[in-house]
């Protein structure tokens, strides 16, 4: 696709290997150029499935671009085409699926040059080349640290993320740039979101630390968010509330098993709740508990009765927040996080 | 960090990591040094050949890309680099012009330094001397060199020993205040740095103001509209002492797990049933949260707007994608909420004139506003300025700074670099006949600290669901276990089960194991003996012995039958 026209040099030059020369003309969309570019498209085409109806990348193929752009119609089915099992790595990241593949080496120059891993080449000859991980191993025997490097850089859908497989297109993923809630190097990437959902995690050019590159945990781990461990309602031990017995009854709260290691049950014999069961109640009451606990202590014993954990996960805004609160409100400077764990 | 990411990646010349797993637990600057050190030829001026050394007990992901790995024993940090520091002083490579002009303290130094010839260093640390040599020779004829460490320098009863340690070397270089540079320690989560800045901490408010300076104390107290203590507060490792005293009757605890982060777990459990009342607030229920009287949920970071600052203290927007499951809050209005409610039962009397006194905040950009106002070194970062894309790292003093990139350049922030004359100190719990090998502690490249989010994560937890312990197959030979098998792994404060994972990653007489996992989490075993500035617990290092779960067990069943 590089083919440019150099005038008085014969025959087209690739751009990609052609030095600059003091005095060259150089022209990009020659017709000679454009046509040997339709003609290396339908080339192309004629071993690539015909399947952008269904692809995840559509809307985001540089292929289905460069189509476009030049107006390459599609092919009639004729000669060799390759039929790679689809999906046959059992890595649980990336997902493969070759007969989509178009031999660019995007994947392999991404892990070779920029993430220094080494897991992706070619192998093979002519009509058999295809892209291998390791010698033609599972990509995790390979070395692979599941980046995703390759993913983010694959042109087409012969490289995607396995979690993100029928879970929304590029159209329809509204994209939000934020900074990753793991380790502290500060990677900024896109959070794709659908119908309220994460449904993938794509990199962006122009994060400022990390450019293209992420983790495994910043662009595979996101889903912890949606998890159905997460607390929805506040949580009150029985003895701290008024009226449990009525208002559990009423079902304005509810009694909550947790998945603790509790001895004790949570209603005893004749039906009563035990002191120390969970209730989920509203935010009003709990906050009445804390605050009015909090209070009586500060009277009685002043700020020392208290000591607060900061979060090194929450915001800078925030720890501020907490850092006030801790010294403003309870009197105390007993207030640490997990710095030195 | 004193320098940034990129340009230790552009610039260092010789890159020199020292008690950190780098690629497992800062990949992406794992992958920025694989680049700056794998590629001789220059590609768009990124690839260029540095140098790359590793320190560390463990045959290390990253040690497979160095020039030198030194495996020096765990522990033994200080020996090291005074021996690469008395082999720099011998050969006459100490930069003269930056120690004279820069620093204070080289003769006390160099005299502890004169004792540790590499023969010394040697002995100690278990590295070939003719090691110690090379690498100081590499680090001599590299220049700028950068420093990186992590917790495998800090999570020692010498931790701050260490730091300084690690500085004394840079400064002998030349090495501190220019691009390249730098001493930097990696920080773990996302924002511990900003945790820190922003006054997370028992001794400082936000922008390490001391809160025993009396003048910082009454700029506060006009601030928030209060009299607040001149008093050091406690830290973490203190607080669950003085809970299991009495003396701390209520914890609040936000988005941590002590439970499974802290040392000596047994001991934790005891605090925390020990204690009145405790507040957890979390996005899920953790081990910690088993002894709450109150769980409060929070939103996660999908679900709110914000900042973080990373480890180059580079200060970055959080943008909220989502709404949070059900009735989940924001932290900053659950805190808001409660101070609220408490000023109004007269927990408090905050003076109304007060700038800054009450909690009544829109947005997150209000608390930055406040934030602006109090803190010298976040001055100047703005949300305005944010948004439109500046890139800031503090110290930002006002709103036309530009950030500070690399710091201590011309002129260290106390004014002249100090040397610190330190010495090598055994860790508090060395192996003997009862407990013969040593357990270091540390992370993996699929978890992350209590595991709380990534084991929700499902291929996360896919790629790696169960604690693992490294250990060599010489000792696993002699202890009758084989790889993949249950082992036993007792220290003198508690016991886990766990897989062996049999490698030579570790040498004999050393294994590995994680805190990821709470029901085996290494920090059962964990000695809580502490760094006795940074009150640091010493993850790094405690005695253990080991034994086949496996065959113990089926014993038992055979006695059961």
């Amino acid at each position: 696709m590089c083919v440019v026209s150099v005038e008085k040099a014969r025959g087209l030059q690739t751009a990609c290997t052609t030095p600059v020369a003091e005095g060259m003309i150089v022209e990009t969309e020659s017709e000679a150029a454009c046509e040997t570019r339709q003609f290396v498209l339908e080339m192309l085409l004629t071993d690539h499935p015909n399947d952008c109806m269904t692809c995840e990348v559509n809307g985001d193929c540089k292929l289905q671009d460069l189509v476009y752009d030049y107006g390459v119609e599609w092919p009639e089915p004729n000669g060799r085409r390759h039929v790679y099992p689809i999906d046959p790595d059992p890595n649980p990241f990336v997902f493969i699926d070759l007969n989509k593949c178009i031999l660019c080496s995007r994947c392999v120059r991404a892990c070779e040059e920029i993430q220094n891993r080494d897991v992706w080449s070619f192998a093979f000859r002519g009509f058999e080349t295809k892209l291998v991980a390791g010698t033609d191993q599972p990509m995790l025997d390979a070395r692979c640290e599941s980046c995703g490097q390759c993913v983010a850089y694959c042109p087409v859908g012969a490289l995607y993320d396995k979690m993100s497989v029928g879970l929304g297109r590029p159209n329809q993923v509204e994209k939000v740039r934020t900074t990753c809630s793991y380790c502290g190097v500060g990677c900024n990437f896109d959070l794709n979101v659908r119908n309220g959902e994460i449904v993938r995690v794509t990199s962006a050019e122009d994060a400022p630390v990390n450019g293209m590159a992420l983790c495994v945990k910043g662009r595979y781990g996101y889903d912890y968010v949606h998890h159905r461990d997460r607390l929805t309602r506040p949580l009150v031990r029985a003895k701290w509330l008024p009226d449990v017995e009525e208002r559990v009854t009423e079902g304005e709260w509810t009694l909550v098993e947790v998945a603790e290691k509790r001895a004790e049950p949570t209603v005893s014999g004749n039906g009563a709740i035990a002191g120390d069961a969970f209730i989920e109640t509203d935010w009003g009451t709990a906050l009445d508990v804390v605050a009015g606990k909090f209070a009586k202590e500060k009277q009685a014993q002043g700020g020392d009765a208290f000591s607060v954990f900061a979060s090194a996960k929450c915001t800078n805004e925030e720890n501020y927040l907490f850092s006030k609160f801790t010294r403003q409100v309870l009197g105390t400077n007993s207030i640490d996080h997990c710095a030195r764990l | 960090m004193t320098n940034s990411i990129a340009d230790i990646a552009e610039n260092s010349q010789c890159i020199f990591i020292i008690g950190s797993n780098t690629t497992e637990q800062h990949p992406v600057i794992g992958t920025k040094i694989r680049q700056a050190k794998r590629h001789p030829e220059s590609i768009e001026g990124r690839h260029r050949g540095a140098k790359l050394i590793v320190a560390d007990p463990r045959r290390i992901d990253i040690a497979d890309y160095a020039d030198l790995h030194l495996q020096h024993e765990p522990g033994t940090d200080i020996a090291l680099l005074n021996g690469l520091m008395h082999v720099i002083l011998r050969e006459g490579w100490h930069d003269e012009g930056f120690i004279a002009e820069r620093t204070e303290g080289f003769d006390e130094m160099k005299e502890i330094v004169e004792k540790y010839t590499p023969e010394v260093a040697s002995e100690i640390t278990g590295v070939p001397a003719g090691d110690i040599e090379e690498a100081a020779r590499m680090m001599a004829e590299n220049r700028p060199g950068t420093l990186l460490y992590a917790m495998g320098i800090t999570q020692h009863t010498v931790g701050v020993a260490n730091v300084m340690s690690c500085a004394n070397l840079q400064m002998l270089l030349g090495n501190m205040g220019v691009a390249g540079g730098g001493v930097n320690p990696l920080r773990g989560q996302n924002n511990v740095q900003g945790a820190c800045d922003l006054g997370g901490l028992p001794n400082v408010y936000s922008g390490y103001q001391k809160v025993t300076d009396a003048a910082v104390q009454e700029k506060f107290e006009n601030a928030w509209g209060v009299p607040l203590s001149g008093e050091m507060g406690l830290t973490v490792t203190e607080m669950l002492d003085a809970a299991e005293a009495g003396d701390v009757r209520c914890l609040y605890v936000i988005g941590e797990n002590p439970m499974v982060s802290d040392p000596d777990l047994n001991h934790v459990r005891y605090s925390l049933q020990q204690t009145d009342f405790i507040v957890v607030q979390d996005l899920f229920f953790t081990e910690t949260s088993e002894f709450a009287d109150v769980v409060l949920p929070a939103a996660s970071f999908v679900e709110k707007e914000g900042t973080f600052t990373n480890t180059e203290r580079r200060i970055q927007r959080v943008h909220k994608a989502i709404d949070a499951p059900g009735e989940a809050q924001s932290d900053s209005w659950i805190v808001a909420e409660l101070a609220k409610r408490m000023v109004a039962l007269g927990a408090a009397t905050l003076d109304e004139d007060a700038p800054h006194a009450g909690w009544d905040y829109a947005t997150p950009a209000d608390v930055m506003d406040e934030i602006n106002a109090l803190t010298p070194i976040y001055a100047g970062i703005t949300y305005r300025r944010l948004e439109e894309g500046a890139q800031l790292q503090w110290p930002v003093p006002n709103e036309q700074h530009p950030g500070t990139p690399i710091l201590h350049v011309g002129e260290f922030s106390r004014g002249l670099g100090r040397f610190a004359a330190v010495d090598h100190v055994p860790p508090a719990e060395l192996p003997d006949d009862e407990y013969p090998l040593m357990l270091t502690t540390g992370r993996v490249l699929y978890h992350w600290h209590g595991g709380e989010m990534t084991h929700r994560a499902r291929n996360l937890e896919a790629m790696y669901p169960e604690a693992l312990v490294e250990i060599n197959p010489k000792d696993a030979h002699n202890a009758g276990i084989e790889d993949g098998e249950l082992m036993k792994v007792t220290s003198r404060r508690g016991e886990i089960v766990a897989k062996a994972q049999v490698t030579d990653r570790v040498e004999p007489g050393l294994i590995f194991s994680t805190f990821h996992f709470a029901d085996s989490a290494a920090n059962f075993l964990t000695n809580p003996a502490l760094d006795p500035q940074a009150k640091i617990p010493e993850y790094k290092v405690c005695a253990v012995r080991v034994e086949n779960a496996v065959a113990g067990r089926r014993q038992g069943n055979l006695i059961g039958q």
